[in-house]
């Protein structure tokens, strides 16, 4: 590690070279791209939860004027089932091409079985309405607890649990010591069964794209999402297009969170194009959106902690079962693995179940599974803190992880700085402050720990420095939250040069090498690793090129301050030569100055967080209001502090919703009864404090700037936390989310009854 | 469907453009008119990324048809920054780094503008009321009203 001490721009909150873009409206998302000659896409889909879909009759939608194509899951490659496995990522293709479009059966309302290109908009939806789709409706299953009993409707005929035809699609176990041992140790042991409710990523912007076929098949595909490589790959799979004849161009991206690391139009759009021969345009309404992409799991979590009177966890058990949706893939290793990672627990079970039901597909959501996990093991922490007679904190940090702990999902854990944000949270104005007085409502304050894993993989970077002496980085990774801003500061600070002289752009999938998804929290950390070495081979080229004009010895030479120098007085007596210099002299000194570095990146450090929040009860209402939240996280090093406080408070935003108001609620036809942002309800702008963020710097040692993945882990902690800080108010505690106010209002009324009888 | 001619001004300059009766006023900006600023998030007007003026008055453009735009004053976006100088609400976003992916700024600016147009000095409280109808996913709203309440206090400077 050679973190730079005196940092001109790392730690800086530059102004991001996307801002002004995004601030006048000119930033191109993915519905703003339009071509000449383009058509309008559109997908018809199943209006049953579950059916087998015996027969498709498209000639009437055909034969209507103004329609150029229709697809159908005969124009989408098959990965049929019995071949094993074909992964892509956390992907598997069997999944994926049944996803994008239905092949044998239905399992979900909204999943696509067919899709038309017309002129107009309305044309592609009126021939939608002319595509007859011969049905056996089936009984269907939604909820975990139904999904799983012996009885239960199957999605997946082939599918075996224990032998026999079974929802649960698959199962993770952690396991550490001996728990039958460790809770005979303990002196309180606690055990609670928790629910979480299907929740969504909700990004404002809708899915989109734009892609044109050329009669020689080279694809273009204009769209946003989390991975143009990613969207090339799965396009090509899908399509049987080669990679290297399709061009991915990312556009801006209008939020993701997890749910753009896959995708849903690309290869129905291009298979349109390419059936049509015009361009063809696809955007989902905010009820597909909400209908057929992906929320997260609902989960069934129950969690049992033993420690001793001395505050010692001695023995610790989760079991996670996570509802996958109409095909497997629930992020079971998020809420299995990351759960009980900040603590020392000597004795650990930890298993997640995948089940899968009739529902739409899950889709990463911000450390994927992690936040199910942490919502009941940080509220049973709780419990057992209160039942010893420990300050919540005081507990965590006796059983903090540390560096030499073997974590439960395998790693003995580095340097880490669990501990610090536990110390920090403690130390905070916040936690040392009254509640105040809530004039007649009741307050109420809540802790809680969480961990996420953070990612390295794939990166690829190009730096060239133009003819001017200015310098352009070209990147492969979409930038979802200011990772352009940070990518600048570091180049500038290598270079040394002033930041607004670096640009930094987002390549498309043939003009800059493999880079893996923005996901994991592993983009900062990656690129920054491709855009260091890659910086670090043109200084050399520079001290070279200077050498050569001083006809001294390269290592004679010296980079400062965006110039050459001589190293010592004895190296001689030259003038600098600044990089505007040297890139004029460029052509007669050897040519072009760039390089280029990609990598599989490795040593990504987990990361951790604890959060103090308050909350205030209207008990009339039933409403709890988060009146303060102080989010403390080890962020390894804050690049741009501005977009790593950013990421903190969404992340406890995105938490407080999934922990008061959101969730899916499904009708009695097992159709989504609340897909808009109306019904669905996302934290607005009157519902929230001042998030405040104190940022634990413990750099790692294994980058070149300290950086570990920031954007995760805010998320985990919250809904544990404002769970703990309505008991903390109320006394009453709720294992089931969301804590909305309904549910309050009647946890409510049955004190008022109870206490009467 | 036989289409209707609209006269109307859009950012200060006379324009006219045909739509068909069932347009919104979104539809037009963002299509014939080419005025992608202005984005669609819901449809419904729950969102305010699609935030544009009428006469000065806040309005979700989802939720207008474009023939009502007959002999009014559209404000959008693309007219706020003039001649390449950002109005300093767009400046103070950027600074507060109130923008992570973006796609909301636009509205968010809009109702910010008209805010401080109605009320040059509001409290905290009132910035996160009047933005109540804007989503934003990424930025949990802390930087985007501290950008909002800066602004006002350099605007009244």
């Amino acid at each position: 590690m050679n973190v730079v001490t005196n940092n001109k721009w790392i730690g800086q909150r530059t102004i991001r070279p996307d801002g002004m873009d995004k601030v006048t409206g000119r930033a191109q998302f993915a519905a703003d791209f339009n071509m000449p000659g383009q058509i309008w896409g559109k997908i018809l889909r199943s209006p049953h939860p579950h059916a087998r879909i015996r027969g498709i009759n498209t000639s009437k939608a055909e034969k209507l004027p103004g329609v150029k194509a229709v697809v159908t899951a005969k124009d989408i490659v098959d990965f049929p089932i019995e071949k094993g496995a074909v992964p892509l990522g956390i992907q598997d293709m069997r999944w994926m091409c049944r996803n994008v479009m239905a092949r044998e059966k239905a399992l979900f309302p909204g999943h696509p079985v067919a899709a038309v290109a017309a002129t107009t908009e309305e044309i592609a939806a009126e021939a939608c309405k002319l595509i007859e789709v011969d049905y056996e409706v089936l009984p269907w299953t939604i909820e975990i607890e139904d999904a799983i009993k012996p009885d239960a409707p199957v999605l997946h005929e082939w599918n075996k649990w224990e032998g026999k035809p079974s929802n649960i699609v698959g199962r993770l176990e952690h396991k550490k010591g001996d728990i039958a041992e460790g809770f005979k140790q303990a002196d309180v042991v606690i055990e609670r069964t928790f629910t979480t409710r299907p929740v969504h990523q909700g990004y404002i912007e809708p899915h989109a794209c734009t892609i044109s076929v050329a009669g020689d098949g080279k694809t273009t595909i204009w769209s946003s999402s989390q991975g143009q490589f990613m969207v090339r790959a799965m396009t090509s799979l899908l399509t049987g297009i080669p990679q290297s004849d399709i061009r991915a161009i990312p556009a801006e991206i209008g939020g993701g969170f997890g749910g753009k690391t896959i995708i849903y139009l690309e290869p129905i759009a291009t298979m349109l194009a390419k059936k049509s021969g015009r361009p063809v345009k696809m955007v989902m309404t905010r009820d597909e959106v909400m209908r057929a992409t992906g929320p997260t799991s609902a989960s069934r979590s129950t969690v049992k902690i033993g420690a001793t009177k001395d505050g010692r966890i001695v023995a610790a058990r989760g079991t996670f079962y996570l509802q996958a949706g109409a095909l497997p893939g629930s992020p079971i290793r998020g809420a299995a693995g990351c759960s009980f990672t900040p603590y020392d627990i000597p004795n650990l079970l930890s298993e997640g179940y995948d089940v899968c039901s009739n529902r739409s597909k899950v889709a990463a959501y911000r450390a994927p599974g992690a936040p199910i996990g942490a919502y009941a093991v940080e509220c049973v922490m709780d419990e057992v803190a209160e039942a010893l007679k420990i300050d919540p904190l005081d507990f965590r940090k006796i059983n903090g992880a540390k560096e030499g702990t073997k974590a439960s999902h395998g790693p003995v854990l580095p340097r880490i700085g669990y501990i610090e944000t536990v110390e920090a949270a403690k130390a905070s104005p916040h936690y040392n402050a009254p509640l105040g007085d809530g004039h007649g409502k009741p307050r109420g304050r809540g802790v809680a720990s969480g961990f996420w894993f953070n990612a390295g993989g794939e990166s690829s970077a190009q730096v060239n420095i133009t003819e001017d002496g200015n310098v352009v980085v070209t990147t492969g990774h979409p930038d979802i939250g200011g990772s352009r801003a940070a990518i600048a500061n570091i180049c500038a600070e290598l270079l040394g040069i002033d930041y607004s002289r670096v640009s930094v752009i987002i390549g498309d999938t043939q003009t800059v090498g493999f880079s893996n998804l923005t996901g994991g929290s592993r983009v900062l950390f990656a690129s920054a690793m491709v855009v260091t070495q890659s910086t670090e081979k043109i200084i050399q080229t520079l001290r070279e090129r200077a050498a050569k004009i001083w006809n001294i010895d390269p290592e004679a030479v010296k980079w400062e301050n965006g110039a050459a120098h001589p190293s010592s007085p004895n190296a001689g007596q030259f003038e600098p030569l600044t990089l505007a210099e040297l890139a004029d002299k460029a052509p007669a000194m050897g040519g072009p100055i760039g390089a280029g570095v990609q990598l599989n990146t490795q040593g990504a450090d987990g990361g951790y967080g604890t959060h103090v929040c308050d909350v205030e009860i209207d008990t009339d209402l039933g409403i709890a209001r988060v009146i303060r939240y102080t989010a403390v996280q080890d962020v390894g090093r804050a690049i741009h502090p501005g977009y790593v406080e950013g990421q903190l408070q969404g992340g406890v935003v995105q938490g407080i919703g999934w922990a008061l108001n959101e969730e899916y609620i499904y009708n009695k036809d097992g159709k989504v009864d609340n897909a808009g942002f109306l019904d669905y309800r996302m934290p607005v702008c009157s519902d929230m404090p001042m998030i405040d963020c104190i940022m634990v710097e413990i750099p790692n040692p294994k980058h070149p700037q300290g950086v570990k993945g920031v954007g995760e882990v805010p998320v985990v902690p919250v809904m544990a936390a404002v769970a703990n800080a309505i008991y903390n108010a109320l006394g009453i505690r709720f294992y089931s989310l969301p804590m909305s106010p309904p549910k309050i209002s009647a946890a409510l009324d049955a004190n008022v009854k109870q206490a009467a009888e | 469907m036989s289409k209707i001619h609209v006269t109307t001004t859009i950012n200060g300059e006379p324009t006219e453009f045909l739509c068909a009766p069932d347009n919104t006023m979104l539809d037009v900006l963002r299509g014939p008119l080419g005025l992608t600023g202005s984005k669609e998030g819901c449809s419904s007007g729950d969102c305010g990324a699609c935030s544009i003026t009428v006469d000065g008055r806040l309005v979700c453009s989802c939720l207008m048809l474009a023939v009502e735009a007959e002999g009014h004053e559209i404000g959008t976006i693309e007219g706020m920054a003039k001649g390449g100088k950002l109005q300093p609400l767009q400046q103070k976003f950027l600074e507060h780094a109130a923008l992570q992916c973006g796609i909301c700024t636009p509205g968010m600016l809009v109702a910010s503008d008209a805010l401080l147009r109605k009320n040059p000095n509001p409290t905290e409280e009132e910035v996160r009321f009047w933005l109540a109808g804007n989503l934003c996913r990424c930025t949990g709203y802390d930087k985007i009203v501290r950008a909002v309440l800066d602004a006002a206090a350099e605007m009244r400077r």
